[in-house]
């Protein structure tokens, strides 16, 4: 057992550390560094500088542009940009359906989509959940039927995250409404957006927001070559791209850059108020928050330097179930810390273009402003990808044998 | 960056189990307690035999020269059986002092004696006033001769009843709480002018209270140590907390297993009570609790060799909350989802539980740690 980086990875960590310094452009970090979200122009920009040097996508196959790295090489990578902070590569192209492709494509599909997803050419969103398939995925109803060489999609997707942005969308599908088990009769299929009959209707979230929509399905017609899989096997796709979240989801590289920028806000003294930096109770739970980060960054490093015999094992660390409930946990409670610090300019909402944008720019500082809208969105998070509650019947399933 | 045990720490790991696996029943132990050491010579005998009381020390004074690592994977073991022996007060309390402030004579004279089971050890420093603060040191020691002589009292010296010397805190020099001027003895526990008044602890465990009235020591006693007194007992503190943190999780690992298998077995409506969500969800967040600890053993064992002290002991302030928060849940768990079963002293769910709880309030409890970390500026320091 030895827990330290190696040189060569501490090497490997300067290296991207100036890389990301040289490239990042200036009104991209500034964007990030306040606490916003990249623009759709500022994502596609900066994937774009990383797919050129060959960092979009390392945990992809050699073949298709990844880098022969190490799990730990790989998450430097990946703490770094989080930690600048800059725009981390789209999850939807890189994460989830990515290596859904590299398991389940045809080798068409795999030459024509997987550049494209690694290089941001073509930007996809995930058409999943529906109004009435959250947590209980499997019962969803969007259907497609079999018409010669095409699908005739109809049916609707809910909390479609940037499907304002998106080319494509991969969806989950009824094709067989007689199986046996609801789990056998869904399909996995890969969707044009400017398709004839898709109409994508907002949803404006409670922290003032564009970031999901409704997507509606009217007599779409989808080539059968989009199929990815096989027919009514699209169940498997499915949970093969939601194990793959886990690790991400901890996100400690984000949280700590988080921390250490609410350590700098937490100093200052607006209007001449005392810092609350120097409210005990405050900087108590600011520590006791970075306690527990601690502690998730050590269980991720462990599920990542185990990776290699989980595969061989064929079955998940017990610790990997901890990353998806204690990241999204802290990441909210960090999000709570910002709201304290604000105080009763965090009242305001923020002025935000993309979102209402009513507020005068100088009501209050940009990071009081968009403290309670990150806290208000960031509630999100223990509610997808499998909601904390959902990640506990895995576990008691899976790990306890309950 | 590598988190797996080596083919020898695997071998120490699966021979350690087996001995606990053969002599340290829930009903063995019961008999251990109830002796009138309150722990098992024989068993004591078996560690040595096993190496286990020489593994610290460098090889040339008579040890295996492991580190913090094996450590961890033996008080890990041990705290799967709740074991009872004067381990931590011996060789990772007694041991630290020594080979961080002993002489090479003093370890060639008393190292083998540790190892070979015969010499035990325990360490005298928290006082009435002092609660955890490690330089809150009232005992004196004054110049005689060349030697000192000391006087105070500490109270819940762990293992303090059967220790053949006592490692003593006491003020050289300057105020109470200075940082300065505290020295470390070595005291033999029959020295004219020791009291020890032998107890039990919450766990079940043995601890004295000991007075210190007049007691004469040679100048040789005075440990020494870089950095002085204080830098000595702080480094030995962070060693035990490391080897305290894999105890609480071989104890909590034990305990989420018994809690895990009598939700399985346990019938109540018709079924078993692990078909319930509510419990079901509560197992589960034991684990996340248990991985969480576990991690943090990990850093602690990491952390224990750490040069740099300031650093060593911001690590082990995070690594005492953390695991005192998840032993705290998983500790209660156990009895609730138990329920009465687990109140009983007839059963092992409630003794983690005590034993959890103690190791929460040794060497510091969780808002002790908690506030003097954010005072040193948090975990993650500014760049």
């Amino acid at each position: 057992m030895d827990l330290r980086f190696t040189d060569e990875e501490r090497a490997f960590r300067e290296e991207v550390r100036a890389w990301i310094d040289a490239n990042l452009p200036a009104d991209t970090r500034e964007r990030m560094a306040s606490g916003r979200t990249p623009t759709k122009a500022m994502q596609v920009d900066w994937q774009r500088r990383l797919y050129d040097k060959g960092w979009a996508v390392p945990h992809w196959p050699v073949e298709w542009g990844g880098q022969p790295w190490s799990a730990i090489k790989r998450f430097i990578l990946s703490e770094e940009i989080q930690s600048t902070p800059a725009p981390s590569p789209l999850g939807f192209n890189c994460n989830m359906l990515g290596p859904v492709l590299v398991a389940f494509g045809t080798e068409e599909q795999k030459k024509h989509f997987l550049p494209k997803l690694a290089s941001l050419d073509l930007w996809f969103c995930q058409g999943f959940s529906e109004p009435g398939a959250g947590s209980d995925l499997a019962s969803l109803k969007c259907a497609a039927k079999r018409d010669g060489d095409h699908y005739i999609v109809n049916g609707q997707k809910t909390w479609t995250t940037l499907a304002q942005h998106a080319d494509w969308i991969f969806l989950l599908v009824r094709t067989d409404p007689g199986a046996a088990k609801q789990q056998e009769g869904i399909s996995f299929l890969l969707v044009d957006m400017k398709t004839p009959g898709i109409t994508v209707r907002p949803i404006i979230t409670i922290d003032g927001a564009h970031e999901v929509n409704e997507v509606f399905f009217d007599d779409v017609k989808v080539p059968v070559a989009n199929l990815v899989g096989t027919e009514n096997r699209g169940w498997d796709c499915a949970k093969f791209l939601l194990s793959n979240e886990r690790t991400g989801q901890a996100r400690v590289g984000a949280s700590k850059e988080r921390i250490r920028r609410l350590k700098l806000i937490a100093k200052e003294a607006p209007g001449g108020a005392r810092p609350v930096m120097e409210d005990p109770r405050f900087r108590s739970r600011l520590t006791d928050v970075e306690v527990q980060l601690k502690a998730l960054e050590m269980t991720t490093l462990r599920v990542l330097a185990d990776e290699n015999r989980q595969l061989s094992r064929g079955k998940p660390n017990p610790a990997s179930s901890v990353l998806k409930i204690r990241g999204t946990e802290l990441q909210q409670a960090i999000s709570e810390l910002y709201v304290m610090a604000a105080g009763p300019y965090g009242l305001a909402a923020p002025n935000d273009p993309e979102a209402d944008g009513r507020n005068e720019p100088d009501i209050a500082q940009d990071w009081q402003t968009l403290a309670q809208a990150t806290y208000f969105n960031w509630r999100k998070q223990s509610i997808y990808g499998g909601s904390t509650e959902i990640q506990k019947n895995i576990m008691a399933k899976a790990f306890l044998g309950l | 960056m590598d988190f797996d045990l080596s083919e020898d720490q695997r071998l120490l790991q699966d021979s350690l189990s087996k001995l606990l696996k053969d002599k340290y029943g829930f009903e063995q132990r019961k008999g251990y307690m109830a002796s009138e050491t309150g722990w098992s010579r024989e068993v004591w005998a078996a560690y040595a035999e096993l190496g286990l009381l020489g593994m610290p020390f460098a090889e040339e004074d008579g040890g295996l020269g492991y580190g913090a690592v094996e450590t961890m994977i033996v008080t890990e073991q041990m705290g799967r059986s709740l074991t009872l022996e004067p381990f931590m007060s011996t060789v990772v309390m007694g041991g630290g002092f020594l080979r961080h402030g002993a002489t090479a004579e003093q370890r060639a004279a008393m190292v083998p004696e540790i190892a070979a089971g015969t010499l035990l050890l325990a360490f005298a420093h928290t006082e009435p006033q002092s609660r955890f603060d490690l330089h809150d040191v009232a005992t004196t020691a004054k110049k005689d001769g060349a030697g000192w002589v000391i006087d105070g009292r500490k109270g819940v010296v762990v293992h303090g009843d059967t220790a053949d010397r006592l490692i003593v805190t006491a003020r050289i020099s300057g105020a109470r709480r200075d940082r300065d001027g505290i020295g470390v003895f070595l005291v033999p526990a029959d020295a004219q002018g020791v009291t020890r008044r032998g107890f039990g602890t919450a766990d079940g465990q043995r601890a004295a209270d000991i007075t210190f009235d007049g007691v004469k020591v040679g100048a040789e006693a005075l440990l020494t140590g870089s950095g002085g007194g204080i830098a000595l007992v702080e480094r030995v503190a962070d060693e035990t907390i490391a080897a305290m943190a894999a105890e609480a999780v071989g104890c909590m690992e034990a305990a989420k297993d018994l809690t895990v298998d009598y939700l399985k077995t346990r019938k109540q409506f018709g079924r078993p009570i692990g078909s319930f969500q509510a419990l079901q969800h509560r197992a589960a967040e034991m684990m996340v609790c248990l991985e969480q600890a576990r991690s943090m053993a990990m850093l602690a064992a990491m952390m224990a060799s750490e040069p740099d002290a300031a650093e060593r002991r911001r690590q082990m302030r995070a690594v005492k909350v953390e695991v005192g928060r998840n032993a705290r849940f998983v500790g209660q768990q156990t009895v609730q989802m138990h329920g009465g079963i687990a109140m009983t002293m007839e059963y092992a769910g409630g003794h983690y539980l005590k034993r959890l709880t103690v190791i929460e309030n040794m060497f510091g409890d969780m808002d002790h740690h908690l506030a003097a970390l954010s005072e040193e500026g948090g975990v993650f320091l500014a760049a």
